[in-house]
């Protein structure tokens, strides 16, 4: 179902024209109101006058969360205090955390998007949306709540952790729609597992993860293992939080940006030059209508490309492709770029081979080392040494084919690979830069 | 004549061993036969007890991965040739050992060895047309 029928399928021409008219407004606000981006403006040479056509917004200056940091926490809030109703942050596992707000007016138009999202994963107003982001600073717990909540749906909100409770909670409740991480999905459907719940019992239906990339063969397993239909949902905190872009339930093949609010394009990742459409390369959005913490050209390091064909949904929103990798994860093994989306996706395709694993970067003198963990299952296991060593060997034989990088693959006990509850740990990178 | 033997998955890693042991040895569960077999980073640890489905639950409720494989265990004379004896008819026979260990009777002049084969129902044949003597899983267990 289109929850915003008006706008998800405006008319492309329509809809740019909105969208430069609301960037227009957008950039000479913000060069009136932040002196930080006025000065980056006035560096580059452009003014808000400057601005005639969509195109020319690759004449604005890029924001990196660099620049999120140096003006921490409020110096990029274009409103007042007192008209900021709510504050998100990122956990800031690499630095300094990543600071957002909202007014009155965001937080609604978050909720529509929200509700977009949901409706076009095919969430209705009478389900039950089992809530497992986490709630807090990160943004998709309450993100996804109020989106919920503006469909009509119940939410439950039941944010991360405690795994089993989670299950008797969806059991008891009869939980429709769940909303987590993927990589928590699948941790959910092995204690599923082992308590010997019937999927009969529950009456999950869609399932909507985000917050981290995941593989097409990790949507199979999932979607075989929890008997749903598994949709991708793509944001982050600095654009908006989830709800930037969803996938459609009829399609499943790249993801709606919610172009009536967000500005897309895609940028080579090294000269950062705007890329042919359907390239592929770095995400940059500009938000066209946020009022307390709009971004401009924001540099996401996901990458991703554009599909701008007709989907069968309905919806005239092009298409970004699922994102497989950020520049952050991307780990260089001598020399070769390799994404752990992509060791997940051999890994999945391997016979009996389950989707925990572990990536251990190193270095031995000069030399990069790649080792890639593995949990023993039952249907992996053998009496006999040469079996086992025929699973690493295959292991080592297609990561080495798949993305021209040798590697060691082990084998370790069950469930000795961390869990995750929220976003999944998947590399340990020892090497000293 | 055939006679499931436990296979557990280890890591090298310091204790491991300790911890099935008392792990079993904490549920009144006897080895009666155990083999180790080892590479540079992972170990497989082969072991017959007298309660074979309940250990099997144990150790699975305890976070390991166990399989269950058949093997054979076979009666050799304590004494010079013994040994050999039995593996001329194996070799006569074509067949292909995946692997062997073996371990003592209390008392008595024979020696069980324990014998993993490809094929066991062709082992069984060929052994006992030539008169070897196979355990079976109660004499085994029982021992």
């Amino acid at each position: 179902m289109i929850f915003d029928e008006e706008f998800e399928t405006m008319p492309r021409l329509a809809l740019e024209s909105l969208q430069l008219h609301r960037l227009q407004k957008q950039i000479a606000n913000v060069y009136l109101k932040v002196p930080y981006y006025a000065a980056k403006m006035d560096a580059a040479g452009v003014h808000p006058s400057d601005i005639k056509t969509l195109g020319d917004v690759n004449r604005l200056p890029f924001t990196t969360k660099e620049d999120l940091r140096k003006n921490y926490p409020f110096g990029l809030f274009t409103v007042p205090m007192e008209e900021v109703v709510r504050i998100h942050a990122s956990s800031g596992t690499t630095g300094q955390p990543t600071v957002v707000g909202y007014t009155k007016a965001d937080i609604k138009m978050w909720a529509g998007l929200m509700a977009r999202s949901l409706s076009a994963a095919g969430a209705h107003p009478n389900d039950i949306v089992h809530n497992a982001y986490g709630y807090g600073l990160f943004t998709g717990g309450l993100g996804a709540h109020y989106g919920a909540e503006e469909l009509g749906a119940t939410v439950i909100p039941i944010s991360g952790g405690n795994t089993k409770k989670q299950i008797q909670i969806m059991r008891d409740f009869g939980s429709s729609v769940l909303l987590c991480t993927p990589s928590y999905a699948l941790n959910m459907a092995e204690v599923m597992e082992d308590q010997g719940v019937d999927l009969k019992e529950l009456k999950l239906r869609v399932g909507i993860f985000g917050a981290e990339p995941w593989s097409e063969a990790m949507r199979i397993e999932i979607e075989k293992k929890l008997g749903i239909k598994a949709i991708d949902i793509y944001g982050l905190s600095e654009v908006m939080g989830p709800g930037v872009a969803i996938e459609c339930a009829e399609e499943q093949k790249g993801l709606h940006i919610m172009e009536d609010h967000f500005l897309a394009e895609i940028v080579d990742p090294d000269s950062f030059e705007p890329l042919p459409l359907g390239e592929k390369g770095e995400l940059v959005f500009t938000t066209l209508t946020k009022e307390a913490f709009p971004v401009i050209r924001y540099r996401t390091k996901d990458f991703s490309r554009l599909i701008t064909d007709e989907c069968s949904c309905g919806r005239s929103f092009y298409r970004m492709e699922k994102v497989t990798g950020r520049s952050d994860d991307m780990m260089i093994i001598r020399g070769v770029n390799v994404f752990p989306s992509q060791i997940e996706e051999v890994l999945i395709g391997i016979d009996g081979v389950e989707p925990h694993y572990m990536i251990i970067v190193d270095r031995k003198g000069t030399l990069d080392t790649l080792e890639v963990q593995v949990e023993v299952s039952d249907n992996l296991f053998s009496d006999e040494i040469k079996n086992l060593e025929a699973t690493t060997m295959l292991i080592q034989k297609e990561i080495k084919e798949r993305l021209g990088v040798s590697c060691k693959a082990s084998l370790v006990e069950p469930r000795t690979i961390q869990r995750s509850e929220g976003k999944a740990q998947r590399v340990i990178d020892k090497r000293k830069f | 004549m055939k006679v499931e033997q436990i296979a557990i998955f280890l890591e090298n890693k310091s204790g491991r061993l300790a911890d099935i042991t008392s792990i079993l040895a904490g549920h009144g569960i006897n080895i009666r036969a155990m083999s180790l077999a080892d590479t540079a980073d992972f170990g497989i640890l082969r072991i017959i007890v007298n309660d074979t489905d309940n250990a099997k639950q144990i150790l699975r409720d305890n976070g390991f991965t166990v399989g269950t494989t058949e093997v054979l265990v076979v009666e050799v004379q304590d004494k010079p040739g013994g040994l050999a004896e039995v593996l001329q008819i194996i070799k006569d026979g074509d067949l292909n050992i995946e692997y062997m260990y073996a371990f003592t009777q209390k008392s008595g002049d024979t020696g069980l060895i324990i014998f993993r084969f490809d094929e066991i129902d062709d082992a069984v044949n060929v052994l006992m047309k030539a008169g070897v003597r196979l355990l079976s899983g109660e004499e085994v267990y029982s021992i």
